[in-house]
């Protein structure tokens, strides 16, 4: 044997946990904002736009983030541009997270009522006006539980970024257990801190959910 | 940036690709199976009037679904060679595999048995069905067919993260990618031709699924529309 799991070791996870929680946020602002652009532009006017779009989702939600990863790290390094694995990883997480987001909140948009659409038509808003002050806000409250919801997958997805050898809660993990040799113990007390992320996340997500469900049922009455 | 492309070295290795593409298939399909099973399952589990069963079965939901994949392809891996057993990686990846994909689809499954009306059992117990008539013939298999594209979305994407078994050393595309990367520094290439390779192997799915979709509901296939 070559040593316990110790404190030290712990306090290693969780240093790499910190940095699975930098890289879902540089994801999900990332993602966030091109998502927001994917979306605008799925329920655009502009057919081209739409299509240019549309393809992209379909491209990004047709490879696995894990072959994109790799794409991006030894891929785009030996076509001259170096990146270091936080970068390599943090632009592969907001692209991944942009396809999955647009197609999210697209829906969203799509939900809110035609009506909407139409009695802002009739109020002559112009098309922007329509978009900022009629469909979006009420998108906003339809979008929230999804997009909480995504985040866990953010979170989740992130410990792929240990194979181009950004040191995450995963990558940690397999530091840890490479000194020690303890895999099950040292990868069930990774799991047990990644369900310390996310559970609150699918918690929120949930009482979310269940607040707009009231709230809708209390509209429908 | 001037970059060449050279395709060739990586195309030579084409046996290598099929291979791998041979390879995620069989997990991708053999996990639905199996996945599809224990999903249906665990839904009735959570749904029954047992705490403990329906506790469980909840347990097992939050705690796979609150976890990436990669770490729970590493412990079950490590699991089994605790436990003393020794499986092939093809098991140990499928088990993995099985497991998450167990939890999303008791999730969907059981949405879309909570969805079905209440009248419809009423009415089902109304001809006197017989219970096991009722569950297989008014609750799961409507179930099944209402929640029939999100399934199939999970599947896909269930296919899409075979992928990451490759970090056991399972031998599918992304490995070959990998290895053939390895062997002809041609990593760009042999990253874009995998991730073509899937988004074929995606689009197929998809295709397959929908076929599947009209053989199995008959529904679906006499009337054309989505239940």
């Amino acid at each position: 044997m070559t040593g316990s799991f110790s404190i030290n070791h712990l306090e290693f996870l969780l240093l790499g946990a910190s940095w699975t929680i930098a890289l879902a946020l540089i994801a999900f602002v990332g993602g966030g904002l091109v998502g927001f652009a994917v979306a605008l532009g799925r329920v655009s006017s502009i057919a081209p736009l739409r299509w240019l779009m549309a393809s992209y989702v379909l491209l990004i939600q047709g490879t696995p983030l894990l072959v994109l990863m790799f794409l991006m790290y030894f891929g785009v390094a030996m076509a001259g541009f170096e990146f270091s694995p936080l970068a390599a990883a943090s632009l592969s997480m907001t692209i991944y997270a942009s396809a999955y987001i647009g197609e999210i909140w697209r829906g969203c948009i799509e939900s809110v009522p035609r009506t909407q659409w139409e009695a802002a038509e009739c109020l002559p808003l112009t098309k922007l006006q329509r978009m900022k002050l009629v469909i979006l806000p009420q998108a906003f409250r339809i979008a929230t539980p999804p997009t909480v919801g995504f985040m866990v997958q953010i979170v989740k997805n992130s410990s792929l970024a240990s194979v181009v050898g950004f040191v995450e809660l995963t990558r940690a993990g397999q530091l840890v257990n490479n000194s020690i040799f303890d895999p099950l113990l040292v990868f069930l007390t990774v799991a047990v801190i990644y369900f310390a992320l996310c559970y609150p996340l699918t918690w929120w997500s949930r009482k979310f959910e269940a607040k707009l469900g009231r709230h809708v049922l209390v509209q429908a009455e | 940036m001037r970059y060449q492309f050279e395709f060739a070295d990586v195309l030579a290795q084409w046996p290598l690709f099929l291979g791998g593409a041979w390879l995620t298939i069989q997990l991708s399909a053999l996990a639905t199976v199996f996945g599809l099973v224990i999903g249906t399952l665990s839904a009735i589990g959570r749904r029954s009037g047992h705490v403990w069963i329906a506790h469980f079965c909840g347990a097992y939901v939050e705690a796979v679904r609150n976890t990436p994949l990669l770490v729970q392809i590493f412990v079950v891996y490590f699991g089994f060679a605790g436990l003393g057993w020794k499986v092939p990686i093809f098991v140990a990846a499928l088990a993995a595999l099985v497991i998450n994909l167990g939890a999303y689809t008791c999730e969907i499954v059981r949405a879309g048995m909570d969805a079905i009306h209440k009248g419809q059992i009423e009415a089902a117990e109304c001809l006197a069905l017989t219970k096991t008539q009722i569950y297989w013939h008014v609750v799961l298999v409507p179930a099944l067919e209402k929640v029939y594209p999100a399934l199939t979305s999970q599947f896909v994407l269930l296919m899409l993260a075979t992928s990451i078994t490759s970090q056991i050393g399972a031998e599918e595309l992304t490995a070959v990618a990998n290895r053939v990367q390895s062997e002809t520094y041609r990593s760009f290439e042999a990253y874009l031709v995998v991730a073509l390779l899937y988004l074929l192997l995606s689009y197929l799915a998809r295709a397959a699924f929908w076929g599947l979709g009209l053989l199995v509901f008959k529904r679906r296939r006499k009337l054309g529309t989505l239940l």
